[in-house]
C-alpha cells in the first residue's frame, strides 16, 4: 500500500527541520519565554541535609512577606507519585524527611523572583540529621539507616536474578573463562535548557500546564493523580525543549508545584529551574557497578555468560526498575550468547535521584561487556574484531532471554567501520601513545511496552485537511531536539506527494492532540512514524477514491506526486492536491483520518522482568576511537571516530547523522570527563557547567558517519531507531583505544588524566596497569529464576 | 537563573573619585570592570557589598603603549585587545588568549585577571551549598574545609596573566586615596586566599607596565581539563638568558595555580643558573619545582595528579625554551 503514495522523494532525502528556523533565529518559545498577564514567580526551597527528619517547617513569615502570594509545604501536597507504577515513592515536596542534599521541602509564589527568594529565605526548617547513605556499598550495609522506612537495612530499592538455560552447563563447556569487574560512573545529561513550568487557571476553570517536558501524557496523569482532578480538566502542552536526552521524561516537583499554586493564587505561575537545580533534579545515568563472567571455546565461541550490576539509584525509584533491568537484558541482543545469567540490585542512596539518560541503562552494561571481550580476544589470541564476528547474533531470531531480532545490520556496520578506519592494520601496529579500538551495540526502537500497563496503542496520530488542501498533523509526540516533528512531516508527506514544509504539525498538546507516550526509548519514530504512515494512507485512500470517481478511472492508476494526483501513463488527467481533497469533501464530508500502532505480539518472554528490554526492532551500532594518549600527563587525545549505524532507513539523512555526531559527543563526555560526583554527605562536586566538564568543541573529534539500511519490516518506510544507540559503543571503543595505546587496563569511567597516570605508575612499578573495582559489596540475591530458552534461540535445545 | 543582590551603582569620572569612594565606602563597595568574575560570585554571595564602582567613564584606563623601553597597558584594557595586540610580548598575548574562553575574553580586563578571587570548590558555590557543607573560612566560617587542621585559607591563585606577567617582571601601577605608587607586580600577592592581594581596598590598578626585554626567553604552560573554558589548575610560567656560550644567565620561574599567589620557584631558577641550559639543569629546575608545589584538592583533579604535573610542565616550558 505505501508504493500507492510514491511521493517524491521526502523520505531519504537530507534536508533541515521543518522547525529549524525559529531554533536558530532564537524565535522558537520555550517554557521560560512564555509570558502570561499577571503572572507571579514560584521558587522551591531546597533541603540542606541528605538526611534527615523534617522536624517542623514554619512559614510564618514567609506568608507574611510582602509580595508574597503563597507557600506551599509538602503536606499540601500529601499525595505520592513516581513515573513507574512500581514506585510511586515521591512527595512533590518532601514530608516527614529528605533524602538528598537539594530535594524540594517548601514552595514559595512571589510577585517577582528577588522576592521569592527573599520568601525562601524566611521558611525556618527544623532538621534532625540522620546519618546518610551514599556508596553502593553503604547501601547494602544492614547496619545503616533506612532511606525510605524507619530503622536500619539493606537499602534495597529492587532486585532480579534470572538464569536462561543451563548456565553451569554453558561455563563447564568452555575452554577459556574471563571474568572482569567494572564501574561505571554516574553522569547527567546537562541539556542547555533547565527545565521550566508555567501554570494558569482559564477562565473556564480549567488548569493548563506548559512544561519543558518529554512525556505530556505522563504528566498529565500524574497531575491529575497528585492534584486530585478529573484528567479532563488539566490540559498539558509540552513547550518546545531545548534538550531532553532523558532528563525530561520523569515528572518533578517543580510541575506539581507549579500547578497546585496556580490553583491556590489564581494567577499564572511560573518556575524555571537554575543550573544547579537541574543537577538535583537529575534523573541521569545510574552509577553502576558490574561484574561480567564469560566462558568461551578456544575458537572464541561464548558457552555462557554471567552478568551483575550494583545500581547506585540515588533517592527514589524514578525509572530505576527499568534502568536495573537494561543493565543486563541486551547484551544478548548482539552476541549468540546460548546460555546467560542475570542478577542485578539497585539501591537507594542520599543523592539526587537517577533515572534514564540516552541509552538508558544499556550503556554501563555495554562498556562493561565490550572491555571484557577486549580482555578475552587478547587472552584467547584472537583478534577484537574477529571475535565479536565470530559471535554475531542471528537476523530474524530469538535471543536465549525470549527478546525477537529483526532486522540487523550489525555484520555491515563493523564492516564498514573497520574498513574506514583501517582497523586490522593499526590494532597493535600503532606507534607508542597512540591506540585504536572497536565496540559495538544495540538499542530499541522504542519500548515494548507502555509504562503502565495498558491495552490500547501507544501512539496515535490525526490528519485533517483543510478546503485549501492545508494538511495538519496532529500527535502528541514531543520533539525534545530529535527531530521528531519533521520526522511526521516527512511521512505524511511521503504518502500524499507534498512537501514536508508544506505541512503543519500540532504535537504535544492533550487537548488537541491523540495521545503519543512521549520521546523516550528512541519509540517515536517507529511508534509515532507508523501510526501517521497508517493515518497518511487512510487519508490518501479516501482522496484516491473521490479523484477515481471523478475522473472515471480505477483508484489503481493513481498517485500521488509533487502535489498532484496523477493518473499513470496519462499526465494530461490529473487533478491537484487541492482539487482532489475538495473532491473528497464533497463526497463524504469532513477529511479527517487516524492511524494507530500498537507494538506486536511475540516479542518478550513471559518471565517477571520480561518486559523490559523487548522492542520491535533493534538498531545496531559498531565503533572505532583512534586516540593519542600523552603518557606524561595522561591526557586522552579522540582523534577520530567512525560510526556505523544499522537504522533500517533513514527518513532523513542529515537528521541521523546530526543524532550520530550528538552521541559521540555525549559519549565521549561520559568516557573522559563527566562525572557526577560526590564530596562527603551528598555534597554535588560542583553543580555548575564549570565544574562538571563537558567537551567543548575543541575536544570533539572528526566523526565519518555511515548509515547502514536494513529495511526493517515493521518500521515506517523500514525505519528504525537513531540517535540512542549511537551513543553506546563509543564509550568502550574509547577505552579499548587507550588500552592499545597504553598497555594500561581503565575499568572505571571517566578515563580521567589522573587515572591514566596512575595507571601507568603502577604499570611501570610492574603492576597490571589497571584502575577499577577491586571488590564487590557483600550481597545476597535472591534465588535464580530459570528460564527455559526459546525454540530459534542460540540456546534452544537442539 | 540566579539573581543578583540589589546593588547601587556608582559611575565616578576620575581615578581620585573613584578611590575616594571606595575609600568611604570601605569594604561595602567593589570595583566592577568586565565582571566576568566578579558578577557570577556576586550572585553566589561569596561577597555581600552594596554598591559596585564601574570604571567605565574614567579616561586612560583602556590602550596598550610602547614607551622607554616598556609596554604600557590600562588596566581596563580587555584580555581580546591584548590577544590581538602587536605590541604586546608574544607570551603575553597567548596567555591573555588561555583565560577562559573567547566571550570571556571579549568582556574580561587585564586588571580583573590580575586580581581575579581565589578560588575553591567549597567556596564557589551557592548559598544552598554551602549550608549543606558548613561555610568555609573564606566564606565568614570557623573551618577551611580542604585542611580543616589549620586556620588558613588555601584558595586557589587563579590568574593565568599573573605568573606571566611575574616571570616578565612587571610592575603595576595603583592610585589609591592617598596617592599614586608603582610597585613589581610580584608583590602585589600574598599567600593567603583571603587576603591575597596586598593593595588595600581603596587602591585601584590602573596600568601594568611591562619591561622589553629582547635578551629573554619567556612562555606559559597551561594544565586545565578542557581546551577552553577552564581556569588553569597549574600554570608554569619560564623566563631564561642564556650567553652565547649556552649558559643561563638569568631564569625566573613562576607556578600559577597551586597555591593562593603566584609561586616563584627560587631554587629551580638556581638550578638554572649558571649552568648550560639542556636537560641536566632543566631535569634539576623540574624536581626542585615539584618540592615547592604543595597543591591541595580544592579545584580540578586530585593534587596528587596536580604535583606530579609540576615537574613535567615546568620541564615542558624549559624545554620548550631550549629548542628555540
Amino acid at each position: 500500500m505505501s508504493g500507492r503514495g510514491r511521493g517524491h522523494g521526502a523520505v531519504g532525502r537530507a534536508a533541515g527541520r521543518v522547525d529549524s528556523l525559529g531554533q536558530v533565529t532564537g524565535r522558537t518559545i520555550y517554557a521560560d519565554d512564555l509570558m502570561l498577564p499577571r503572572t507571579v514567580t514560584a521558587k522551591l526551597l531546597r533541603s540542606p541535609h541528605a538526611h534527615a527528619r523534617i522536624v517542623k517547617v514554619d512559614t510564618t513569615a514567609a506568608a507574611a512577606h510582602p509580595g508574597v502570594h503563597a507557600v506551599l509545604v509538602g503536606t499540601d501536597l500529601p499525595i505520592k507519585y513516581g513515573i513507574l507504577p512500581v514506585s510511586q515513592d515521591e512527595n512533590a515536596l518532601a514530608i516527614e524527611k529528605v533524602r538528598y542534599v537539594g530535594e524540594p521541602v517548601a514552595a514559595v509564589a512571589a510577585a517577582d523572583p528577588e522576592t521569592a527568594d527573599e520568601a525562601l529565605a524566611l521558611i525556618e526548617v527544623e532538621y534532625e540529621a540522620l546519618p546518610d547513605v551514599t556508596s553502593i556499598e553503604e547501601a547494602l550495609d544492614p547496619s545503616h539507616p533506612l532511606i525510605h522506612g524507619e530503622g536500619t537495612g539493606a537499602n534495597v530499592d529492587r532486585e532480579t536474578s534470572l538464569e536462561f538455560g543451563d548456565v553451569k552447563e554453558g561455563f563447564a563447556q568452555a575452554d577459556h573463562i574471563q571474568e572482569d569487574t567494572y564501574f561505571f560512573q554516574g553522569n547527567t545529561h546537562a541539556a542547555l535548557e533547565p527545565h521550566a513550568t508555567v501554570a494558569s487557571m482559564g477562565d473556564d476553570g480549567r488548569l493548563t500546564v506548559w512544561s519543558s517536558t518529554q512525556v505530556p501524557h505522563y504528566l498529565h496523569r500524574i497531575l491529575a493523580k497528585v492534584l486530585e482532578l478529573p484528567a479532563g480538566q488539566i490540559r498539558v502542552i509540552a513547550t518546545a525543549v531545548g534538550g531532553g536526552f532523558g532528563g525530561k521524561t520523569d515528572i518533578f516537583s517543580h510541575e506539581i508545584v507549579a500547578a497546585r499554586l496556580a490553583r491556590t493564587v489564581g494567577r499564572p505561575v511560573k518556575i524555571t529551574l537554575t543550573r544547579e537545580d537541574v543537577f538535583y533534579a537529575h534523573r541521569g545515568r545510574h552509577p553502576v557497578l558490574m561484574k561480567v563472567r564469560t566462558g568461551f571455546t578456544t575458537e572464541g565461541r561464548i558457552t555462557a555468560m554471567s552478568f551483575r550490576s550494583y545500581l547506585d539509584g540515588g533517592a527514589y525509584g524514578s525509572y530505576g526498575a527499568a534502568s536495573l533491568l537494561y543493565t543486563g537484558q541486551l547484551q544478548t541482543t548482539t552476541y549468540s550468547i546460548p546460555r546467560y545469567q542475570f542478577q542485578g540490585v539497585r539501591v537507594f542512596t542520599n543523592k539526587p535521584p537517577c533515572g534514564p539518560k540516552r541509552g538508558h541503562g544499556t550503556p554501563q552494561g555495554r562498556f562493561a561487556i565490550e572491555a571484557h571481550l577486549d580482555r578475552a580476544a587478547e587472552a584467547l589470541g584472537i583478534d577484537p574484531v574477529a571475535l565479536r564476528r565470530r559471535n554475531l547474533v542471528e537476523p530474524f531470531s530469538h535471543t536465549v532471554n525470549h527478546l525477537r531480532i529483526t532486522s540487523c545490520g550489525l555484520a555491515e556496520c563493523l564492516d564498514r567501520v573497520t574498513e574506514a578506519s583501517s582497523f586490522d592494520d593499526k590494532h597493535t601496529s600503532l606507534p607508542a601513545g597512540r591506540g585504536i579500538g572497536v565496540a559495538v551495540g544495540a538499542y530499541l526502537s522504542g519500548a515494548g511496552f507502555p509504562i503502565y500497563f495498558n491495552d490500547m496503542p501507544q501512539s496515535e496520530v490525526m490528519l485533517k485537511v483543510d478546503r485549501g488542501g492545508g494538511v495538519t498533523v496532529f500527535s502528541m509526540a514531543a520533539d525534545c531536539g530529535q527531530g521528531s516533528t519533521t520526522m511526521l512531516a516527512t511521512v505524511v508527506a511521503e504518502v500524499l506527494g507534498l512537501e514536508p514544509g508544506d505541512l503543519s504539525v500540532v504535537t504535544a498538546d492533550t487537548d488537541l492532540t491523540p495521545i503519543d507516550l512521549g520521546s523516550y526509548s528512541s519509540r517515536v519514530t517507529f511508534m509515532a512514524g507508523n501510526a501517521a504512515l497508517e493515518a497518511a494512507q487512510r487519508l490518501l485512500e479516501e482522496v484516491l477514491e473521490a479523484v477515481a470517481a471523478e475522473l472515471g478511472v480505477d483508484t489503481d492508476l493513481l498517485s500521488a506526486e509533487d502535489g498532484s494526483i496523477i493518473v499513470d501513463d496519462n499526465p494530461d488527467k490529473g487533478v491537484t492536491w487541492t482539487e482532489a481533497v475538495q473532491l473528497a469533501m464533497a463526497q463524504s464530508g469532513a477529511l479527517v483520518t487516524s492511524g494507530s500502532y500498537k507494538t506486536p505480539e511475540g516479542i518478550s518472554g513471559r518471565y517477571r522482568g520480561a518486559g523490559v528490554g523487548p522492542t520491535p526492532a533493534y538498531s545496531y551500532t559498531a565503533c572505532v576511537a583512534e586516540v593519542t594518549c600523552d603518557p606524561d600527563t595522561g591526557f586522552v587525545t579522540v582523534d577520530q571516530v567512525w560510526l556505523a549505524h544499522d537504522i533500517g532507513k533513514a527518513l532523513n539523512p542529515l537528521l541521523a547523522e546530526g543524532q550520530i555526531e550528538g552521541s559521540v559527543h555525549m559519549a565521549l563526555g561520559e568516557v573522559l570527563m563527566e562525572e557526577q560526583a560526590f564530596l562527603r554527605n551528598g555534597l554535588h562536586r560542583g553543580p555548575s557547567l564549570l565544574d562538571y566538564k563537558i567537551p567543548t568543541i575543541l575536544e570533539m573529534p572528526p566523526v565519518e558517519s555511515f548509515i547502514i539500511e536494513t529495511d526493517d519490516p515493521e518500521g515506517p518506510f523500514g525505519a528504525k531507531e537513531v540517535g540512542q544507540g549511537a551513543l553506546l559503543p563509543v564509550i568502550p571503543a574509547v577505552v579499548n583505544a587507550v588500552h592499545d595505546a597504553l598497555g594500561i587496563r581503565i575499568d572505571e569511567t571517566p578515563v580521567r588524566p589522573d587515572t591514566v597516570v596512575t595507571a601507568l605508575a603502577d604499570l611501570a612499578k610492574g603492576g597490571s596497569g589497571r584502575v577499577g573495582p577491586t571488590s564487590l559489596p557483600d550481597h545476597e540475591f535472591p534465588p535464580l529464576y530459570r528460564v527455559e530458552p526459546p525454540a530459534n534461540s542460540p540456546g534452544a535445545a537442539s | 537563573m540566579m539573581r543578583l543582590p540589589k546593588l547601587a551603582v556608582s559611575s565616578p569620572e576620575s581615578i581620585e573619585e573613584a578611590a575616594g569612594l571606595l575609600a568611604e565606602l570601605g569594604d561595602r563597595a567593589v570595583v566592577l570592570s568586565g565582571g566576568t568574575d566578579l558578577i557570577p560570585n556576586l550572585k553566589r554571595h561569596q561577597l555581600t557589598v552594596d554598591t559596585v564602582v564601574l570604571l567605565g567613564r574614567i579616561d586612560d584606563l583602556e590602550g596598550i603603549r610602547v614607551e622607554d623601553d616598556a609596554v604600557h597597558i590600562g588596566a581596563r584594557t580587555t584580555l581580546r585587545a591584548i590577544v590581538d595586540s602587536e605590541l604586546v610580548p608574544p607570551v603575553v598575548a597567548r596567555a591573555a588568549g588561555e583565560v577562559a574562553s573567547p566571550t570571556i575574553q571579549n568582556q574580561g580586563t587585564i586588571g580583573g585577571n590580575l586580581c581575579v578571587d581565589t578560588r575553591c570548590f567549597w567556596l564557589n558555590v551557592t548559598d544552598l551549598w554551602r549550608q549543606a557543607a558548613e561555610p568555609c573560612l573564606k566564606a565568614d566560617g570557623d573551618t577551611c574545609w580542604v585542611a580543616p587542621a589549620k586556620q588558613h585559607c588555601w584558595a586557589v591563585s587563579s590568574s593565568d596573566l599573573a605568573p606571566v606577567l611575574v616571570a616578565l617582571d612587571s610592575s603595576v601601577t595603583l592610585v589609591g586615596s592617598g596617592g599614586t605608587r608603582t610597585m613589581p607586580l610580584a608583590d602585589l600577592y600574598v599567600d593567603d586566599g583571603i587576603a591575597y592581594l596586598t593593595k588595600s581596598p581603596d587602591e585601584i590598578i590602573t596600568a601594568v607596565t611591562i619591561p622589553i626585554d629582547r635578551g629573554l626567553d619567556v612562555t606559559y604552560h597551561k594544565l586545565r581539563r578542557r581546551g577552553s573554558v577552564d581556569f588553569p589548575i597549574l600554570g608554569v610560567a619560564a623566563a631564561v638568558r642564556r650567553d652565547d656560550a649556552g649558559v643561563c644567565t638569568e631564569a625566573r620561574i613562576v607556578l600559577g595555580a597551586v597555591a593562593s599567589a603566584p609561586l616563584r620557584a627560587v631554587e629551580a631558577e638556581a638550578a638554572l643558573v649558571g649552568e648550560p641550559f639542556g636537560a641536566a639543569s632543566i631535569a634539576a629546575a623540574a624536581e626542585a619545582a615539584r618540592k615547592l608545589a604543595r597543591p591541595l584538592y580544592n579545584t580540578d583533579l586530585t593534587s596528587r595528579y596536580r604535583k606530579r604535573m609540576v615537574p613535567v610542565f615546568v620541564r615542558r616550558a624549559l624545554e620548550e625554551l631550549a629548542a628555540r
